[in-house]
């Protein structure tokens, strides 16, 4: 804390810490890990998150993951119930949630045992523990808590005993509302957070609840911050990594979403409350008023889509956002879209499935579904992002596809982007990206509604309004003046021309960036929210010698050219993703038997090549120490084999 | 002179619309099929009006009803079965230039589009709602539907439909923020033509029920009225559906009617013993939803520009 500034900033603290004196005794690290685990509604969530964005705001790369319990109201202080979020901030970008948690804060022991279950940590992990429960009037829980310290001794996890409530009911009388600011204040000395930007946060936090709460939660926090300097031996800082001339923006992905939606000129938003999706529609129903748009919440999935049809049909192309079981819901409104050659863009906020599956983790088991789900063949548009900054430009783009090509545009994230925080460059937003006003010239007669052009299946679309331009969408079989027909040569025709479009839109994709050498022993190809996780995970193999290579897939349908060719320059390749595969050794699987994960078996079928596949439905998002270990793992299989 | 306009050359140049610059593809309806009634007087009134074909969308589910918009020469959506409410509610709110209207059937709107009937009244869009109701599928040939008279033998249910059939009506009126419900037959051309005039007069959902001929399919729900007119009862009322010179008399039953008045609507929707026909209820109060999902059309990109920055800056580091 030598830095002038960093004086200033805790003087600021008024009265309660001015007299600290600046120790020069912080140590510098690279990077950390820190959890905060509670009850669910003890906030420790909230303090996580202001933790991320104040260092996010001191230039620190931040990613951020919540550990989010499946019930609305699990019991307290139980495994099951823990709440709570995970912050990995270093200098240099962090691309993903990273492996064992360096240093955690609990509220409770039960919570602690479920993260132990998850394996987040190992016996580096430093774990600061309310020490409340070592007395309560409980017997029960006195007990608890005493088998759980031993417990976490045998697992070689350090715990630091801390009297955290006892502190906290010095400032407020029920520290359940409240504890969470002050563990900021804890955590923001322990790192040597800039104090002024955490207090502005925590303004910003409470500004609608009134001075009162604003003034009783920065009270929490300078506790916790004078606390930790007084009582904790445990120093840090983190240099910063941002470009100074950079402007960068700090969000979740699916706050990332909304914004791109604002910024796409999309005014209308049709969804049904389904998680990890519904807070794209929280978000936009705070905001999208300022560019015109509408939130509309419609009765259920297949309205949400049928209303941003209609709306697309009339010109104004319109977003439904939802995640697995809406997008089966939704299959023939998108089928529908396909073949009437509606645009429309549909986010998917991928979570776990079948059916209702884990609605709150992660999964990427929505790409066969969204690309095979309808009814006869239905071509369309699927993007996936893999960053959040992914989440706000490909939904400008989607817009601006599903109209040049006149066709449904999936966007598929996934619930480690929804709830991920990451900064990334603010994008300076460019009126090219809103939708020009709707045409309402009039249309050539001669021209018709569907007037295909035979090279690439595209065509320009009447719009009610244009004079001349009348015709009838429908879902049934038709040729090109939009009139039905069942005849063979016109049903072929039109599904040519349709699919057609995909091969043109292939014309304009360069192929995929090789991330490492060019070709080697293994490529690891990955889509979506993997992307940090697996480039990390190569890292480490290349360092460690091994001619391993990843490439990242944003296209989905169709697929960016020359993966056959990039795949060649490969011994083995093999997908790592987050849906089902059988695992090679079970029972009656054999190589004809095996059925493969969702990428490896649209890319088999692309590429005609024997791709691999790991993959797992852990519902949580990919560690790179865990990749890692399973790339060098077949890479040394590889090497013997040579 | 002649009754010509001084300025008749400027009127030459203006758009003039007779029945044919409505009419579409030749209907394919079956011979003596009450959809071709109903069809005709939707030409009418669109020729009363004078709509602008370019501004007049047809939606339609699946079924023989959601053959219409083939049959205008408007812009039309002839989309997915059960799911014409959503896409037209889609397409009125964004644009409110639009004229809405919505053809569907028993099947289409009582039974795999139900919920969506529901909603939509409560949304109450200002749309034009036909439901053409033959108690009965015509398209898939003979199945029972939810407005199939008990014990009527279908494909679906050879000893006769098993359970009483769903009451339009009632359904209708018990929605919230309902704003026009009314009920008509197809056999009556002049009736049928000032029906339909009045939901489309009416700002916001006009829900019209009408009882249609299916001579192929179904005999008993319409014989029963046509044979036996005192059956039913011919809503009166100022601020009723007009009533043509001479059609009135060719109801026996007549009754006044207050088109406000939602509890006498409820009780002669409750009454199966007469099916009334005219305007149930409206209320031309109602909350309509196109008036708040339209908010912000004005806005110009310099200010959705603005807004967008405003936000982003929000999150900047
Ligand atoms: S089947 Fe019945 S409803 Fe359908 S067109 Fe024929 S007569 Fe009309």
């Amino acid at each position: 804390m030598n830095d002038p500034a960093e004086l200033i900033a805790v003087k600021q603290i008024d009265g309660v810490v001015e007299e600290l004196q600046v120790r020069d005794s912080a140590t510098s690290i690279g990077e950390h890990i820190v959890e905060i685990v509670s009850d669910s509604g003890e906030g420790a969530q909230k303090c996580g998150q202001t933790f991320g964005i104040v260092s996010a705001r001191m230039g620190n790369g931040v990613w951020t993951v919540e550990i989010i319990p499946a019930e609305i109201q699990p019991p307290a202080r139980t495994p099951d119930g823990a709440s709570g979020i995970r912050i990995r901030l270093g200098d240099s970008l962090m691309t993903n949630m990273g492996n064992d948690a360096n240093l955690v804060v609990a509220f409770n022991e039960q919570v602690l045992r479920s993260r132990i279950a998850s394996n987040a940590y190992d016996e580096k992990t430093v774990v600061l523990l309310d020490n409340m429960w070592a007395s309560d009037r409980d017997e029960k829980i006195r007990q608890q808590y005493a088998d759980a310290l031993l417990e976490f001794a045998e697992y070689g996890l350090e715990v630091i005993e801390l009297p955290i409530q006892e502190e906290c009911l010095k400032v407020v009388p029920d520290p359940r509302k409240g504890k969470n600011m002050f563990v900021l204040g804890m955590l923001a000395h322990m790192y040597s957070r800039d104090t002024e930007k955490a207090l502005a946060e925590i303004s910003s936090i409470f500004a609608r609840k009134g001075e009162k709460v604003i003034s009783t939660n920065h009270a929490l926090f300078k506790a916790g911050y004078k606390f930790a300097y007084d009582s904790i031996d445990i120093h840090y800082e983190i240099a910063s990594h941002s470009e100074p001339d950079k402007r960068m923006v700090v969000m979740n992905g699916n706050q990332a979403v909304g914004l791109g939606i604002m910024a796409s000129g999309m005014e209308l938003v049709a969804m049904y409350p389904i998680t990890p999706a519904t807070s794209a529609s929280h978000f936009l129903a705070d905001e999208f008023q300022r560019v015109g748009g509408f939130v509309h919440q419609a009765e259920d999935e297949i309205a949400a889509a049928g209303f941003s049809i209609g709306a697309s049909y009339a010109g104004k192309t319109a977003c439904t956002i939802t995640s697995g079981p809406g997008i089966a819901l939704k299959t023939e409104m998108i089928g529908l879209a396909s073949m009437a050659e509606i645009p429309l863009v549909i986010i998917d906020v991928q979570r776990g499935g079948p059916s209702t599956g884990l609605p709150t983790k992660v999964e990427q088991s929505d790409l066969l579904a969204t690309l095979f789900g309808a009814p006869g063949d239905s071509p369309k548009i699927i993007m996936a992002a893999a960053t959040i900054s992914d989440c706000f430009h490909f939904v400008i783009l989607a817009r601006k596809l599903a109209e040049s090509f006149r066709t449904p545009v999936i966007l598929l994230s996934d619930a480690n982007l929804a709830t991920g925080v990451q900064p990334f460059e603010r994008p300076e937003v460019n009126d090219d990206w809103f939708s020009s006003p709707i045409d309402q010239s009039e249309w050539d007669k001669k021209v018709s509604a569907y007037d295909w052009d035979e090279e690439t299946g595209l065509s320009a679309r009447p719009i009610p309004g244009m004079r001349g331009g009348e015709y009838v969408v429908t879902g049934l079989a038709h040729n090109r003046y939009a009139k039905i027909a069942y005849d063979a040569t016109t049903n072929q025709a039109g599904c040519s021309m349709r699919s057609r479009k995909l091969a043109a839109m292939v014309q304009t994709l360069e192929p995929p960036k090789v991330h490492g050498d060019p070709e080697g022993d293994l490529l690891i190809v990955g889509w979506g929210s993997t992307l940090g996780t697996i480039e990390e995970a190569v890292g480490v193999a290349r360092e460690n010698g091994h001619k391993v290579s990843s490439v990242h897939l944003r296209f989905l349908s169709p697929f960016e050219p020359g993966l056959r060719e990039i795949c060649s320059r490969f011994k083995q390749v093999m997908t790592v993703e987050l849906n089902y595969s059988d695992d090679i050794d079970s029972p009656y699987i054999t190589d004809e038997s095996r059925r493969y994960s969702q990428l490896a078996q649209l890319l088999r079928a692309h590429t005609l090549l024997d791709i691999d596949c790991w993959s797992t439905v852990s519902g949580n998002p990919l560690q790179p120490g865990k990749i890692s270990r399973v790339i060098i793992d077949r890479a040394i299989q590889i090497e013997g084999e040579n | 002179m002649f009754g010509l306009k001084s300025d008749w050359s400027v009127k030459a140049n203006d758009r003039y619309f007779t029945l044919d610059d409505y009419a579409g593809a030749e209907p394919r309806w079956c011979t003596g099929c009450g959809d071709l009634a109903i069809l005709a007087s939707v030409h009418r009134v669109c020729r009363e009006k004078q709509l602008l074909p370019e501004k007049t969308v047809s939606v339609s589910g699946i079924g023989c009803s959601s053959r219409l918009p083939h049959y205008m020469k408007t812009y039309g959506f002839h989309g997915l079965h059960g799911r014409a409410l959503p896409v037209a509610c889609g397409v009125k709110s964004r644009r409110p230039d639009l004229d809405v209207w919505v053809a569907t059937g028993d099947g289409d709107c009582f039974s795999i589009g139900a919920g969506h009937w529901v909603h939509a009244l409560r949304y109450n869009m200002d749309m034009t709602v036909l439901v053409f109701d033959n108690g009965i599928y015509g398209l898939t040939k003979k199945q029972t539907s939810p407005t199939t008279p008990e014990e009527y033998q279908t494909n679906t249910h050879p000893s006769g439909a098993v359970l009483p059939p769903l009451n339009p009506l009632t359904v209708s009126l018990g929605v919230s923020n309902i704003s026009f419900v009314a009920q008509m037959v197809d056999w009556n051309p002049p009736l049928l033509y000032e029906t339909i005039k009045a939901a489309h007069e009416h700002k916001g959902t006009s829900f019209v029920r009408i009882v249609q001929r299916c001579p192929v399919f179904m005999d008993v729900m319409n014989d029963e009225m046509l044979d036996d007119p005192a059956r039913l009862l011919l809503l009166n009322h100022e601020q009723g559906i007009p009533v043509p010179d001479g059609v009135g008399k060719l109801f026996e039953n007549q009754l006044d009617h207050d088109p406000g008045d939602l509890s006498a609507a409820l009780g002669l929707a409750t009454d199966l013993s007469k099916i009334p026909v005219g305007l149930l209820y409206r209320n031309p109060d109602a909350r309509m939803y196109n008036e708040i999902s339209s908010n912000g059309l004005d806005l110009s990109h310099e200010e959705k520009l603005a807004g967008v920055n405003e936000v982003l800056d929000k999150f900047l580091i």
